[in-house]
């Protein structure tokens, strides 16, 4: 479902991510784990088309980002370390926008925006102006925006920072709920996360990937977060 | 298809923005007010001119006095200053305040495209521009319902056609300047600075030699104006006119999409 091969960003003379390969096949939910700064972010930027690669190819759904983006942007829903939200508009106002520009025809919009309030259980707020949600509210209307034309990829950056404790719960257990009509890739740095909704791990430290496995098997003789220490401290040193 | 109705949905979602922001009403608040205190000043300027005249007994000259040349033409001279001061304030928000609240990610990483996005942000403006002009029709209204005679329909339409292709350069322009920076204050500077440049850069026309004269006039976006102020169409001004809000939404797609490859 996503192809990820020899991925180079530079920034001027700052190298961001190296030479990362990776694949993930159709319904599985991957998480990006890695410590602040290690290339989470613009790795998912570049997945979704927002920012281009230095080096490297990405094909989602068959199609290459860079020479087909609209197809792969289509089949996309992204959500972004911090919700593309309009603050000034009404949470139907919003998602009614989010549905026209991701082209869900006239006729399955309403029943779409239906199908994603009540599914991030928004539809108490839909009236509400997004200004005056909670973080966690807001949130939810970000996930909801990326859930609204039904897409192949669902990409997480970073989905439950900032929210309280049953919030959290919250969206983890919508994100696992999700699993299988969805791929789902997500970006973390926190472990228990992992270990709650995540088949697989992609470890990621100073922009390269430093392990690949399932859950089970990088768990199988040590703590994930040991590994997660084991990996991430060697490239420090 | 799918495209044309991006645009559309891009120009609803900033129209709605811009009125539910004061900035709308403080714009179109300032800009009647202003106009408003310009066109009470000619008009009684006209009556006074009109009285003297008369007192003089000379009918010859008061045969010669109209609204068209001394109320409206000088009206809309007038009202192009305030443009230049009010669509800076309507266009600085347009890009600078989606990249500031990171709402371009999503607009960058769905399916609608940069020339959509660009045209539908412009198309935007131009509306709240054409409102705005719309307002002032009290003033030809006006001079229709007391004037005798009433002034001339035609030159004051043709006005009006110049003075929405002016604003519509003006309104390319600081889409421009929105489109490169986050800070709308920054937006809104740079777009004043670059209309007033263009404003008066016939200036030195005439010290200048001429060839560097020509072009520098030719630049000139009032030298543009003034005709259809006195009730001209020539299509070089359309040209002219169209030429440059094109070129300047180009640089805008440049600017969009140079943020990809930055």
């Amino acid at each position: 479902m996503i192809e990820v091969e020899g991925l180079t960003k530079h920034y001027r003379d700052f190298t961001a991510i190296e030479d990362i390969t990776f694949r993930v096949e159709k319904g599985e939910i991957v998480a990006f784990l890695g410590p602040n700064g290690a290339g989470k972010t613009t790795t998912l930027r570049i997945l979704t088309g927002y920012l281009p690669a230095t080096e490297g190819k990405v094909a989602v759904c068959g199609f290459d980002v860079f020479e087909k983006p609209m197809e792969v942007k289509r089949r996309i829903g992204y959500l972004p370390e911090q919700p593309p939200v309009y603050n000034d508009m009404r949470v139907t106002e919003y998602l009614r926008f989010v549905a026209k520009i991701k082209g869900v025809p006239r006729k399955e919009r309403n029943e779409a925006m239906e199908r994603v309030m009540q599914r991030c259980a928004l539809t108490d707020v839909s009236d509400r102006i997004i200004g005056k949600l909670s973080k966690g509210y807001k949130q939810r209307v970000g996930l909801a925006q990326a859930m609204i034309h039904d897409p192949e990829v669902l990409i997480l950056d970073e989905p439950t920072i900032g929210l309280d404790p049953k919030q959290i719960i919250e969206i983890r257990e919508l994100i696992k709920s999700l699993s299988g009509e969805h791929t789902i890739i997500l970006s973390t740095h926190i472990l228990q996360e992992v270990t709650m909704i995540c088949q697989r791990v992609l470890i990621i430290s100073q922009g390269r990937i430093v392990a690949d496995d399932t859950l089970e098997n990088l768990t199988a003789q040590d703590s994930l977060e040991s590994q997660f220490l084991k990996h991430t401290m060697e490239d420090v040193q | 298809m799918k495209n044309l109705w991006d645009v559309f949905h891009i120009a609803g979602r900033e129209l709605r923005a811009t009125f539910v922001s004061p900035i709308a009403y403080v714009v179109l608040t300032g800009f009647m007010v202003l106009s408003g205190w310009f066109f009470f000043n000619l008009l009684m300027q006209f009556n006074r001119l009109l009285g003297m005249y008369q007192m003089f007994r000379r009918p010859d000259i008061v045969m010669q006095m109209n609204l068209n040349e001394m109320v409206m033409t000088p009206l809309l001279y007038n009202m192009t200053i305030v443009l230049l001061l009010m669509v800076p304030l309507i266009t600085m928000r347009l890009f600078s305040e989606e990249k500031k609240l990171k709402t371009e990610e999503l607009l960058l990483t769905s399916p609608v495209s940069v020339n959509a996005l660009v045209l539908g942000k412009y198309i935007s403006s131009l509306v709240f521009l054409a409102i705005l002009l719309g307002f002032t029709a009290i003033y030809p209204w006006i001079l229709f319902h007391y004037g005798a005679p009433a002034p001339e329909l035609g030159s004051i339409l043709t006005g009006y056609v110049g003075m929405f292709l002016l604003g519509a350069a003006f309104a390319s322009v600081g889409l421009f300047a929105s489109s490169i920076t986050e800070n709308q204050i920054v937006a809104a500077v740079i777009c004043f600075v670059a209309l007033l440049l263009f404003f008066i850069i016939g200036w030195p026309a005439e010290s200048l030699g001429p060839t560097a004269g020509k072009v520098l006039e030719y630049l000139s976006l009032i030298g543009h104006f003034t005709d259809f102020s006195k009730g001209l169409v020539e299509s070089r001004h359309v040209v002219f006119f169209v030429t440059f809000v094109l070129f300047a939404l180009f640089l805008t797609k440049r600017s969009v999409e140079s943020m990809r490859w930055r």
